[in-house]
């Protein structure tokens, strides 16, 4: 059960992480929880000659939250810290939920938010709800940094718009605007063990009765986490009536495309996003009205 | 290349060598012969590999030993540091016939030790939360909840933990 040689550091600063990745090149990969990376090593999928650990750095840890400026998650900070974050828990309790629900107690307090972005499995618990709530990710490169909204993060199965020697430092989540709230929902064969099999994740901004501005997206149906702009072109600016979030949770099925795997068969995942959108439809416009 | 580390576990250091690419579980058990560590998935799912990180449940076997410099170990031998008296958790253990083969009896603990700590009187649901990544192949759930909550009012009697 041994894991393949590799050499390890654990730099204190990101100039040495760019600094590490130029000289090692290609066979170096960078490390936070390493609860995915350590997992792909053990079963031979990656042989790293080198592992850059994070740990270590400064300020990569930090969770920040501000009124007006937003929730900024760092590189480091563990799921477990994310879920129990007293102003997450109260500001953005989607975000909290979703990182709670992640795998198991051992794992959330190894493993981290950022770390199961860029792992970019097209089922990641986190990916949903922060794209939902309009995420940015915080890239950092020798030449600076870079700030990509999170749909144009994923580009496939374990395949991010990350490029040679850039890491991710952060994600930010802006203030959600009055009058909004949000949900997240998954299905998995045997609770949060497995890997989620369908998840859907929105955020109802009502004005009045009105729903002045939403976003809806899918997990685990199709090769990244899917929107679903036809599904919240019904639903905007229109009341949200039992019949409108019917229409929308159909339509967003239309616009999944999930395979049949081990978690899942093609079709129950089909039926599945019908049935989450309506509900974590309806949960978010209570919230959106209770707030 | 090996390195030198020091590992400080259950209260005492230990100066070892190890590779980078070495695994805490894999340096508890094979280093230092504390076999109460036990690997069993060996991929995060199981919890047999369960101990205590600075306070926090980790699957050691995900863990790399050289991470754990300057990092306060517990393994489930430090529960009973004099190796004669028994934590309250383990008595409950026995007294509440929650070990059947015992593979995943130290991990269990380690996730109640966890538990216990920040939480003395838990719920059920709090304990099926807390052992939620500790899986028992016999499937003796029930007398394993039954030991935590019984282990909580022990130390919560006995004024908190003894160890």
């Amino acid at each position: 059960m041994s894991l393949s040689h590799f050499d390890h550091y654990a730099p204190a600063t990101l100039e040495e992480v760019f600094s590490l990745l130029q000289s090692k090149g290609p066979g170096a990969r960078v490390m936070a929880g390493g609860t995915d990376l350590l997992l792909k090593i053990r079963h031979g999928a990656l042989k790293p000659k080198y592992i850059i650990g994070l740990k270590n750095i400064r300020g990569l840890k930090t969770i920040s939250f501000d009124a007006s400026a937003g929730l900024t998650i760092g590189a480091t900070a563990l799921l477990a810290e994310v879920a129990r974050h007293p102003d997450i828990v109260k500001h953005y309790p989607t975000i909290a939920q979703a990182a709670r629900g992640t795998a198991n107690p051992q794992i959330r307090n190894m493993g981290t938010v950022i770390g199961n972005l860029c792992n970019a499995s097209p089922a990641a618990d986190n990916a949903p709800t922060l794209l939902a709530m309009d995420a940015q990710i915080r890239i950092r490169g020798p030449e600076g940094e870079r700030v990509l909204p999170l749909d144009q993060f994923f580009k496939g199965p374990g395949v991010t718009a990350l490029v040679p020697l850039e890491i991710v430092t952060a994600v930010h989540v802006p203030a959600p605007p009055p009058n909004t709230g949000t949900a997240y929902l998954s299905l998995s064969a045997r609770g949060k063990m497995d890997c989620t099999a369908v998840g859907v994740a929105t955020m109802v901004t009502m004005t009045g009765k009105t729903c002045a501005g939403v976003r809806l997206f899918v997990g685990a149906c199709g090769p990244v986490p899917l929107r679903a702009p036809k599904a919240e072109d019904i639903l905007r600016g229109q009341e949200l009536t039992e019949e409108v979030v019917e229409k929308a949770g159909t339509q967003a099925s239309a616009e999944s495309r999930p395979i049949s795997d081990m978690r899942a068969s093609g079709d129950y995942r089909t039926e599945m996003v019908a049935v989450l959108t309506r509900r974590v439809l309806r949960e978010a416009h209570h919230r959106a009205l209770a707030c | 290349m090996k390195q030198v580390i020091t590992l400080n576990v259950n209260g005492a250091p230990y100066a070892v060598a190890v590779y980078p690419s070495q695994t805490l579980n894999e340096v508890l058990r094979e280093e230092l012969n504390l076999t109460g560590v036990k690997l069993g998935c060996g991929s995060g799912d199981c919890g047999a590999c369960t101990v205590l990180v600075d306070g926090l449940a980790v699957s050691s076997c995900l863990s790399l030993a050289v991470d754990m410099e300057g990092k306060a170990i517990t393994t489930v031998e430090g529960l009973a540091p004099s190796g004669e008296v028994l934590h309250p958790i383990q008595e409950s253990f026995i007294e509440k016939g929650a070990i059947q083969c015992g593979f995943c009896t130290a991990g269990m603990e380690m996730s109640a030790f966890h538990l216990l700590k920040y939480n003395p009187s838990p719920t059920e649901a709090e304990i099926k939360e807390a052992i939620s990544g500790n899986l028992c192949r016999c499937t003796g759930y029930v007398k394993i909840i039954e030991a935590i909550a019984d282990a909580g009012h022990k130390m919560a009697n006995t004024g908190g933990e003894t160890s």
